[in-house]
């Protein structure tokens, strides 16, 4: 299948993560709502555009509002942005830790039907506002709550992906897995600290090695997975445009500062079931080989690629799922360096959810924005060096255990 | 009887007190966990929390329901397990609640001492006095004949009061530091008269309660304050060397600053003093003093001070009181001047003087919280203890002297048998006081 018509990204934006590591969060000081997070990010995206009456449409990206914040209805929450929105179109999606992904490939749809040229599309979550062992609770709504929650761990999503590093210990020997685990985390932080909206941005351990390499705690928390090898509890919103080539012109925005989307893909898996083989993220894969087979490119034509590392295991496992490397392989390739900037296939420059921060229902949007600072040279301290024969950056956003998965490949305009 | 039959029976006297209350939350988490536990659910559990303060029980109250819920929330990986047989009970949310509720239904409330007939563990927390203590356990012998008392006493020795209450070494000294939900050391005392099977007891529940257990010899004080007494009276005595050349105000802030950053301690010697109380330390160095012979301990000044009502210690809320210092948001602001009867505070301009006669800290120092966290905190401590060896000027000299004497006292405690070696004695001080070195050291 191939796009009907171009449709590009531009104007990308995006908060702070706040959460236990920026020097903004106070655990007992009142802190900003949903409302603060939607303009802020809304009003970063319209800063970019000629006119903010040329938008013709909203898609806001959320998990689980109605839980974290008490708040359902969030797509009428977009005209707080800017009145100009008062009765535009406006559609609030959902599917789990990839309802951000889900948001712009909804936008997307709306330009390929020709309704709209110019839609603004907000990721948010805001779930600092429960403890994170409720937060666990409200968490694990991105799987199946009448099979599992019952009989599953209090640290729900947690454990899923614990068992997936346990079977990867058994599959591929303990020490070399836990070894690309924690180079995983020190290339996240690494990373975080370059980027200054990052979660770990302030963050100044001296040896993350040692930290990564924490042993598990397993009466506190999961068996195989340290709290290092988590994406933290986050609050942020991330923002961009997707338009239509009349809306790049509408909204006075030029092609170099905007990238095309050559290819997407999206898969879902069964919720009610568990992973045949956890040491592959099978969903993730399908949807990238449709996102490459749409775009006419492979594994060889990217310069990045941003995924969704909810767990340091996820990274790796998504490195495999990309086609990065063989299944198996990943492991040496990240412990070797091949994930970090000077390596063969950079991976999540701002940090990934581990060192960026994951505000759950809004990392897809996010990720995308980063993919756009990226090829389009305004990425700053993070910045790659974008070669010409590999044109590409890849985004892989994921909700649940590999269930509901989004993949945009693009490149600049 | 065996333990898990003497956990479904409770009590703890002096319940809403500072260190009642604590326990009060140790015992309540543990039979909570023993009652909810897969396979225990027949089983009745009681806990009675007794006090003859009826406000203060509400406020335990209070205080249960919120710690509760905080140490459900740290053990809610466990908990889900407990629960697995409640199909109602899915989310993390709901399993805390219930075992909140599942806690608080177990203790009851009482300010009747009656009410701990049948009881099989006695706690007791009540005030430092002997024959009250005696009086009470002479009771609760009647109400719960096979009862075990174990007793929080800081200070009077354990034979004693089971002879004169006539308990036939049915009591066990069960020394936890303040706050008792938050502080890992326990000092176990026993006499050569302690039951054996309530010795073992002892030593599994300390265990259950996640406690350290240091054993201390039956001789008035123990380990603890053995040392924290000693080392008061000795900080008063340099206090009052130096009160001459730069008054009683300025000698308590130099000294309490010596003790604190020259010897990297986490507070000085009289702010410890008024965070455990002016009149604790009165109440301990009177049981001491009575108990210990050879040995003059005693105070003027601490019985003059409590004349004029400084006696520091606690508010309700956990703010400190006014004792050798006055607070204000936790930190020293003003020092009491005895001459003037009044509050002295504490500015730049008024401490100069002082902070100049001291002189500098010597080269590799490192305050107490930035070393706490250090993993190379002992090799910088080797550092900086061989500086302070050679370091010119008061401050280092009155800090060597400290160092010397608090050596000195912990082997006293070694030699007079209260510790059974200097690893105790370290560990009470690493762990009931948070040194970052024990006494017993080579830096002395
Ligand atoms: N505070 C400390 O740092 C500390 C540390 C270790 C040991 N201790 C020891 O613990 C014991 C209690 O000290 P505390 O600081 O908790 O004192 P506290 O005054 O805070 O508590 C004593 C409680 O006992 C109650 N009480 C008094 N007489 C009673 C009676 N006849 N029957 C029932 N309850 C009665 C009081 O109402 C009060 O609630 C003392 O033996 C003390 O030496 C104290």
């Amino acid at each position: 299948m191939k796009l009907r018509k171009k449709v590009y990204i531009a104007a990308g934006t995006y908060t702070i993560s706040l959460g236990t590591g920026r020097k903004e969060f106070h655990p007992r000081k009142p802190r900003p709502g949903l409302e603060h997070y939607i303009i802020e990010a809304g009003q970063g995206v319209l800063a970019q555009v000629s006119d903010p009456r040329v938008i013709d449409e909203c898609v806001v990206g959320n998990f689980m509002a109605a839980r974290f914040n008490r708040q359902g209805n969030l797509a009428a929450l977009m005209p707080t942005i800017h009145p100009s929105l008062e009765y535009k179109p406006s559609t609030r999606v959902e599917g789990a830790c990839g309802s951000g992904g889900l948001a712009v490939m909804t936008a997307m749809k709306s330009i390929l039907a020709d309704l709209s040229d110019v839609v603004l599309v907000i990721g948010i979550e805001v779930q600092n506002t429960v403890k994170a062992i409720y937060g666990a609770d409200v968490l694990a709504g991105a799987g199946h709550y009448a099979s599992h929650r019952k009989n599953g761990h209090a640290y729900f999503f947690p454990s899923f992906f614990s068992d997936r590093a346990g079977a990867a210990f058994k599959k591929y020997g303990h020490d070399e897995v836990r070894r690309a685990m924690t180079q995983w985390f020190v290339n996240a932080i690494e990373a975080g600290r370059r980027c200054p909206e990052a979660q770990e941005h302030h963050n100044r351990v001296e040896d993350l090695h040692a930290l990564g390499n924490t042993p598990p705690n397993p009466t506190a928390f999961v068996d195989n997975l340290n709290v290092f090898d988590c994406s933290k509890v986050s609050d942020g919103a991330a923002g961009l445009l997707v338009l239509s080539e009349e809306g790049l012109a509408k909204a006075g925005i030029a092609k170099k500062d905007a990238v095309e989307i050559v290819g997407c893909g999206t898969s879902v898996a069964n919720l009610t079931e568990l992973p045949a083989d956890p040491t592959t993220l099978a969903t993730s894969r399908s949807a990238v080989e449709k996102a490459y087979g749409m775009a006419g490119v492979s594994v060889k034509d990217l310069a990045f690629a941003e995924v969704h590392d909810c767990f340091s295991i996820t990274g790796i496992l998504m490195a495999e799922a990309a086609g990065i490397c063989a299944q198996g392989e990943g492991f040496d390739f990240v412990s070797d360096g091949g994930t970090r900037p000077d390596g063969r296939l950079p991976m999540n420059l701002s940090g990934g959810l581990i060192g960026h921060g994951h505000y759950t229902g809004g990392t897809g949007v996010r990720q995308t924005v980063d993919n756009w600072k990226q090829l389009t040279g305004k990425a700053g301290d993070f910045q790659l060096e974008i070669p010409a024969n590999r044109p590409h950056g890849l985004v892989i956003s994921m909700g649940g255990n590999d269930k509901t998965v989004v993949v945009f490949v693009a490149k600049q305009a | 009887m065996d333990l898990a039959q003497r956990y479904t029976n409770v009590g703890v006297i002096g319940a809403a007190g500072k260190m009642g209350s604590g326990i009060a939350l140790l015992l309540t988490h543990e039979m909570a966990l023993r009652k909810t536990s897969p396979g225990a659910r027949e089983e009745r559990f009681k806990l009675t929390l007794m006090d003859v303060n009826d406000e203060a029980l509400d406020g335990l109250k209070g205080y249960l329901r919120s710690q509760m819920r905080r140490l459900a929330e740290k053990s809610t990986v466990r908990l889900r397990a407990h629960y697995a047989d409640r199909p109602d009970l899915v989310e993390n949310g709901e399993i805390i609640q219930a075992y909140v509720d599942d806690a608080l239904d177990l203790a009851r409330f009482t300010t009747d001492l009656d009410q701990l007939a049948g009881c099989r563990l006695v706690f007791e927390a009540i005030a430092e006095n002997i024959d009250l203590k005696v009086k009470i356990y002479k009771q609760v012998k009647k109400l719960a004949p096979e009862a075990f008392i174990f007793t929080n006493t800081s200070s009077i020795p354990i034979r004693l009061l089971d002879e004169q209450a006539g308990l036939g070494g049915g009591l066990v000294g069960f020394h936890f530091y303040n706050p008792p939900a938050v502080q890992r050391l326990l000092e176990l005392i026993t006499s050569p008269t302690t039951r054996d099977d309530l010795v073992a007891d002892a030593q599994q529940i300390a265990k259950d309660l996640k406690k350290k257990v240091i054993p201390a010899s039956d001789i008035a004080g123990f380990i603890g304050n053995g040392h924290f007494i000693r080392d008061g009276l000795y900080g008063i005595a340099e206090m009052e060397k130096l009160r001459g050349d730069y008054g009683f105000a300025g000698g308590t802030y130099m000294v309490n600053r010596v003790c604190q950053d020259w010897l990297i301690r986490p507070m000085g010697i009289f702010q410890l003093i008024d965070y455990v109380g002016v009149d604790v330390f009165q109440c301990i160095l009177g049981v001491m003093n009575q108990f210990i012979e050879g040995e003059e301990l005693h105070s003027d000044l601490i019985d003059e001070l409590m004349k004029r009502g400084v006696r520091g210690g606690q508010n309700p809320d956990g703010s400190q009181k006014d004792g050798f210092f006055r607070y204000e948001k936790g930190q020293i602001s003003a020092v009491y001047d005895l001459d003037k009867g009044d509050y002295q505070p504490i500015a730049a301009a008024w401490s100069d003087r002082f902070d100049k006669a001291l002189g500098g800290l010597p080269d590799g120092h490192f305050p107490w919280r930035a070393l706490s966290r250090d993993t190379s905190k002992t090799a910088k401590l080797e550092g900086y203890f061989g500086n302070l060896a050679k370091a010119e000027g008061l401050g280092a000299r009155l800090g060597r002297d400290y160092l010397k004497r608090s050596k000195e006292i912990g082997e006293q405690l070694v030699s007079s048998g209260v510790a059974a070696k200097a690893e105790d004695v370290n560990g009470v001080l690493l762990n009931g006081f948070f040194h970052l070195y024990g006494p017993i050291n080579d830096y002395a």
